[in-house]
């Protein structure tokens, strides 16, 4: 027996689908830039191969990273990826093996019991015959897991599961009926021929005792094909593309391809890559502080899919970028989210072909006038200086912060210019965060000539927000540090004296510090020179959020105080006697929602200096001007 | 008396009947807290831009409220979005987002997408 009429959807469900993965895949390599192109060849023929199979292996199929996030949701994505995967793979073994012929079409595979119902008497056989029943336990207790987490999403210890629309529903359903049709089938299938292992076997004589098997045993095997055949056909338009795209995602982040500023083939690729497991929902502080369950990344990547209400997600966000270190896949969230800010949250491609393909949205978009807009602003004649001092909006509004830092660079002994004492421009960063660059780029052009005729080769601000944008956007011929790592060099130099305060301190570290530029340890060091720091649980990449963010456009000041209370209170659970932080907007949120005294490290820094009596002489300023350069 | 600096101003009146509100509605409905502000000038007083030029978004949020858009028109796009007023605002206006929105209202009338 070579063929039966039920194979066939399935065999349409299996060829459609490989022909649209490649035809999709061409698609997506064509939409790439020239560079990009390039580097994805030389990943596909160079050392980045081995990378990229390692990867496909450990992350597409072992879901290594939700492994180290939260086991029973492992075991649940893990038992589908990887069971299937074996369930294909010794299943085409096996049916080279034990059929008549060898190198068989797909569907012999899928279905060999059907087409060989005596196999599994032998000694080898019937080993064969557990294994592979074995495998489909295996898939069918992460499929029990996930039918009870679309129920109550806490069985895996998740919080929260995405929502989802008709056609993921359908697909989902076909996706659940899979294996269960398949065990049936091959239950039946084993009962009326008296063969079939452990799983099979059993349930097979049990079910032939009262029911007449070999009638049965067909429908479930025309269920089983067809539940295959929809799955197929649906998942183009689904969540379940992730399984396809995720491939060629890793092809192209080992090959060095960032998603960039604009949206293309390499934004749609990690767009299409996003399983909606719900873990940046679950990871989110305006779900788990604030209850907004509506606009985190999973929402915003299936918004961009389906083209629909992209535009209240976008703005919607922090842009803290918890669920950038978090994804399982390692999408670009974050920038992508910049992508829709930038371009007015217009989605540049709309869906065509029913869903199954996009195209270019060459819609009018609006377009601002050209002029310049800040050209105000004065031209000003800075004093020469080595250091530079910018210490940015939010500093401002926070005193104390600018006072403390006066008094460290004067300790310091550095020739230094306090470049907006006072009052400054703006350091372009919150345009940008509202998707404005050309604004930002002319702010960006003020600061960076008056940075350049002081002549300084050292830039040291006190605010988070501007170190980041001075560090990736302004082309400036200086070394950029964030006041923490100033100090800590000032320390490990020795040109300022402390002193240890008896005082237990708690690090917040700044989105914008930590994620953002991933500056860890330089503050943590200074505190553990000055202070007791203590730990909390809430460390480096897993920091909160304030909830004073400027990257949220559209949220309440309410959710905002509810985001800083809570993050507040975990924060000083341990009761320390400072919340120690390095941003003055986090100080400014924080303090206003907890009794503890929130400060800045340079502040806690000031109480601890020690006056030394004699100034450091100009060649030492000088020498760890370039010590500090070369660093 | 022209030499001494006084002169008897023109008449002025805010006629609500003359004056387009479309812009205030907008605004309104994208962002409620709009509605909250008290005309304190806290906005003003911190303002980063204002240290420069002329540009106070309080008198530029009582002109949109008036429906005297033109001159928000000429001024609204010197905001820099620091985000200083939007933390020291006393009622809790989001004025980021209250800026943005005029920006992005002014953008699509100029697009006539309204």
């Amino acid at each position: 027996m070579h063929f039966d009429p039920f194979i066939i959807p399935f065999n349409i469900g299996l060829y459609f689908i490989l022909i649209y993965a490649v035809v999709r895949n061409v698609i997506w390599f064509r939409g790439l830039s020239r560079p990009d192109k390039l580097r994805l060849q030389r990943g596909f023929f160079g050392k980045a191969f081995g990378q990229s199979l390692r990867d496909i292996f450990l992350e597409g199929l072992l879901h290594r990273r939700i492994f180290k996030i939260n086991i029973r949701l492992w075991y649940m994505h893990m038992s589908l990826a990887f069971g299937w995967f074996l369930l294909i793979l010794f299943g085409t073994i096996q049916a080279d093996i034990f059929s008549d012929k060898h190198l068989n079409a797909p569907y012999k595979a899928i279905f060999f019991k059907f087409f060989n119902p005596e196999h599994g008497r032998t000694g080898f056989e019937e080993a064969y015959g557990f294994l592979m029943d074995l495998i489909l336990a295996f898939i069918l207790t992460g499929l029990f897991l996930a039918v009870i987490k679309r129920f109550f999403s806490g069985v895996v210890g998740m919080k929260s599961t995405t929502k989802l629309k008709l056609t993921d529903r359908i697909a989902l359903t076909s996706l659940w009926l899979i294996f269960p049709s398949r065990l049936l089938a091959e239950s039946f299938t084993s009962g009326a021929y008296g063969s079939g292992s452990f799983l099979t076997g059993s349930m097979g004589s049990w079910l032939a005792s009262f029911l007449p098997a070999s009638q049965l045993a067909y429908p479930f095997w025309w269920m089983y094909s067809i539940a295959l055949g929809t799955f197929f056909v649906l998942l183009p338009i689904t969540r379940y593309m992730h399984i396809p795209t995720e491939l060629f995602l890793i092809f192209m982040r080992n090959s060095g391809i960032r998603t960039g500023n604009i949206a293309g083939s390499a934004s749609e690729v990690q767009v299409y890559s996003c399983s909606s497991c719900g873990i940046c929902i679950d990871a989110c502080q305006m779900n788990f502080a604030a209850g907004v369950k509506s606009m985190q990344s999973a929402y915003l990547m299936k918004a961009i899919r389906n083209n629909d209400g992209i535009a209240e997600i976008a703005f919607n966000c922090l842009m803290c970028g918890r669920c950038d270190v978090k994804c399982p896949v390692g999408i670009e969230l974050s920038p992508i989210r910049m992508i829709q800010r930038r371009n007015g949250a217009a989605n540049e491609f709309k869906n065509s072909y029913k869903g199954y393909f996009r195209s270019r949205n060459n819609a009018d978009t609006e377009k601002p006038n050209g002029n310049p807009v800040y050209n105000f602003l004065p031209e000003t004649e800075p004093a020469k200086a080595d250091v530079v001092f910018f210490a940015g909006c939010m500093t401002h509004l926070t005193p104390s912060i600018k006072k403390s830092m006066v008094k460290i660079l004067d300790a310091s002994g550095l020739s230094y210019n306090f470049l907006d004492e006072n009052g400054g421009v703006c350091c372009g960063r919150p345009l940008m965060l509202a998707g404005q660059d050309k604004e930002a780029r002319e702010l960006i052009n003020f600061n960076s000539q008056l940075i350049w005729k002081t002549g300084a080769r050292i830039l040291v601000t006190s605010c988070p927000i501007c170190y980041k944008v001075f560090k990736e956007s302004y082309y400036l011929d200086v070394k950029v540090l964030h006041h923490t790592e100033f100090i800590k060099y000032l320390i490990d130099e020795n040109l300022v004296k402390m002193k240890f305060l008896r005082k237990k301190v708690v690090y917040h570290t700044p989105c914008d510090l930590g994620r953002g530029s991933g500056v860890y340890e330089a503050p943590k060091e200074v505190l553990k020179h000055i202070s007791r720091l203590e730990k909390s649980k809430f460390e480096d990449e897993n920091s909160l959020c304030c909830g004073g963010s400027l990257g949220n456009m559209k949220t309440s000041s309410q959710n905002k105080s509810r985001i800083s209370h809570d993050a507040a209170a975990k924060l000083t659970a341990a009761n320390p006697d400072i919340l120690a932080t390095a941003c003055p907007l986090c100080k400014k949120t924080l303090a206003a929602a907890t009794v503890t005294r929130v400060a800045d490290i340079s502040e806690i820094v000031v109480e601890a200096l020690v006056e030394s009596e004699n100034k450091k002489s100009k060649l030492k300023r000088i020498s760890s001007t370039n010590v500090l350069v070369n660093n | 008396m022209d030499k001494f600096g006084f002169t008897i101003s023109k008449g002025r009146q805010i006629d609500y009947d003359v004056n387009d509100r479309w812009l205030a509605d907008y605004i309104f409905e994208r962002e409620p807290s709009f509605r909250l502000c008290i005309e304190c000038g806290g906005c003003s007083a911190t303002c980063t831009t204002s240290n420069f030029t002329g540009f106070s978004l309080r008198e530029l949020n009582i002109l949109v409220k008036r429906g005297e858009n033109e001159q928000v028109r000429k001024n609204i796009k010197k905001c820099m979005l620091c985000g200083k007023c939007t933390l020291v605002c006393p009622r809790g206006v989001n004025t980021r987002n209250v800026i943005f929105l005029t920006n992005k209202a002014f953008l699509k009338k100029d697009n006539n997408a309204f």
